[in-house]
């Protein structure tokens, strides 16, 4: 695609702004101060969510951001019925298997379809890529009627068996092991490396990056699903964080400190994880986003 | 193994390359072909799970055409695409550009807009829902009053909910879209500008007749990717209308909403399956569309 080729060389130059070196004039000034601005009021959701979390019931309708007097009560007050120990863990248990899933396979069918020559090869890749079209709303149904007959429905196999495989992540990688000279396989099978110990041992290593930005996309999207993880649970002991947090949001009606104190338990630590690897996060971002 | 041993070197590939494809091929066929093609099928059937599944032709599209619901529900789809795409385009455009011109704290204001990226849409939706309750609750309008100003209500009027609803799923999006601009910005060679100072072009023009037309790739890639989203708005809508999902009076509702409600509150799977139907064909038409508009130009 045009915009891989365009944008190639730019991902890694990234974290660098390319602004010529200028002495501060007031134009930039200005607008250094407007974006600014806007930036403070683009995380304004995130700190009032943070705050009211943090904030006793009578002071939660005041506006001011910071509270008066800081409490943990609401957390103590949210953790303690169990429940969203139990949405954190399905999320993790999901989020993570799902993670590792896709990391192996979509690398794997990638390489195959970028450095194998086989016969079939052209239409495996073309019955993949046409499996983007399809959107998830439409086969929610078959895989509900799919669920129940197997016995899948409120079972955490249920929840994540769509997701363990993506064309996303496999035209992701195709895209980076296109970047692995094949001289390097070549060399390694002269070894008498197996062609499994080659993909794992050689080639893998030197897509490390693409694997990254893959682990991070499909977490994320894993961590925020909402409409499957609804529609194929019915137990609370079920729910992953996002369905538990809408229940929960009904029930706590008009206890809004207590619904802003469940919404940052679930946020916090996709929040956390950016800020330590941000750097990472962004460049994959950019990657996922352009060769995807 | 002596089997394997007598094999030329094309020919393990060859077996090498289908062991490796067997269990997703299996994967594909079993989770995204079959029920591709099942959706299909239900589609043209009456179903409402518990009794038999009897062929109804063509009856549950004819349905859909005829039921105003469908019809409101189609226009505020249209309406989530077309004010959520431009809206964001222009915004993410408008800060990428000039965030990709300055130095200071770059990284920090770049961190600043992408963080909204990060959060999850349930948790969000929740946090927007409260800021536009009424006084005393709400947020925004707990500001307005304190400026003297009239009370807006958002969630619950018919005009007002549909870009409230919208506004926080524009908002979760913009960092990548920035971060993606940013990326594009830095792709144009830098001699373009060199020669623009030489020839004393205005700033306006450089940003016209070279950044732009060169973003080009870029903004189809955003356009299409972020029209696909709106038109599958679901979690922002559902999670800030839970008492009456959709509402009020079916204002908010958009496709993907009414087709859970239609298979899984009233576990119509026919009518639901026809309705997935109509979503693929909007989704395939519009970026078809889209694609071929912006690469022509």
């Amino acid at each position: 695609m045009a915009i891989v080729e365009a944008i190639r060389p730019t991902t890694d130059a990234l974290m660098k702004t390319s602004a010529p070196k200028k002495p501060a004039n007031l134009g930039q000034i200005l607008r250094w101060l407007l974006l600014f601005a806007g930036g403070i009021a683009m995380i304004m959701p995130i700190a009032y969510m943070i705050s009211t979390s943090l904030k006793w019931p009578h002071e939660v309708y005041n506006v001011n951001l910071i509270p008066r007097e800081p409490t943990l009560e609401n957390y103590t007050y949210v953790l303690e019925d169990g429940r969203f120990y139990m949405w954190f863990w399905n999320s993790i248990i999901i989020a993570t298997i799902t993670t590792v899933s896709n990391i192996f396979f979509d690398s794997l069918v990638g390489y195959t379809l970028c450095k194998f020559r086989f016969p079939g090869r052209y239409i495996i890749f073309i019955a993949i890529l046409s499996t983007l079209m399809i959107p998830t709303e439409m086969l929610v149904i078959p895989w509900y009627l799919m669920s129940q007959q197997f016995g899948w429905l409120d079972t955490h196999w249920g929840i994540m068996f769509p997701g363990l495989m993506t064309a996303f992540g496999t035209f992701l990688m195709k895209q980076f092991f296109e970047t692995v000279p094949d001289d390097f396989i070549e060399a390694a099978r002269i070894d008498g490396l197996n062609e499994l110990q080659i993909w794992w041992t050689v080639a893998m290593p030197l897509v490390k990056p693409a694997l990254a930005a893959l682990a991070i996309f499909v977490f994320l999207g894993n961590w925020t699903a909402f409409i499957w993880p609804l529609i194929v649970t019915n137990s609370t002991e079920m729910y992953t964080l996002p369905v538990g947090l809408s229940t929960f949001g009904d029930e706590a009606d008009v206890a809004w400190e207590l619904i802003m104190t469940g919404a940052a338990i679930s946020t916090i630590p996709t929040l956390v994880v950016f800020l330590i690897f941000q750097r990472y996060i962004i460049q994959g971002v950019v990657m996922a986003g352009l060769k995807g | 193994m002596k089997f394997y041993r007598n094999l030329t070197i094309k020919q393990k590939q060859i077996v090498w390359a289908w062991g490796f494809l067997a269990l997703p091929v299996l994967f594909y066929s079993v989770i995204r072909f079959y029920p591709t093609g099942n959706a299909m099928l239900i589609s043209f059937q009456d179903w409402n799970l518990l009794g038999s599944r009897t062929w109804a032709g063509w009856d549950n599209y004819t349905k859909l055409w005829h039921d105003p619901v469908f019809w409101k529900v189609f226009a505020n789809t249209f309406i989530y695409l077309l004010l959520g795409t431009p809206i964001s385009l222009v915004i993410s455009f408008v800060i990428a550009y000039n965030l990709d011109k300055l130095r200071f704290m770059h990284g920090f204001l770049r961190m600043l807009y992408f963080l909204p990226f990060m959060t999850s849409a349930v948790a969000m939706a929740w946090v927007w829902r409260w800021f536009y309750q009424p006084v005393p609750i709400g947020l925004f309008n707990n500001v307005l009053a304190s400026l003297g100003i009239p009370q807006i209500e958002f969630l619950r009027s018919t005009t007002n909910a549909l870009p409230s609803v919208l506004a926080p799923a524009v908002w979760a999006g913009l960092g990548f879209q920035i971060i993606i601009f940013m990326a594009g910005l830095r792709a144009i060679p830098r001699s373009y500008y060199e020669a623009a100072r030489i020839d004393g072009v205005s700033t306006w023009t450089v940003l016209f007749e070279i950044t732009i037309p060169l973003l080009k790739p870029t903004i189809v890639f955003i356009v299409v990717f972020s029209s696909i989203g709106f038109l599958r708005i679901f979690d922002h809508v559902f999670n800030m209308t839970t008492q009456d999902p959709g509402g009020p009076l079916n204002a908010t509702k958009p496709l993907v909403l009414m087709i859970y409600d239609t298979a899984f509150t009233g576990f119509d799977m026919g009518y639901a399956a026809a309705q997935t139907v109509v979503l693929f064909l909007i989704l395939l038409l519009v970026s078809l569309i889209q694609l071929r508009i912006l690469r022509d130009r």
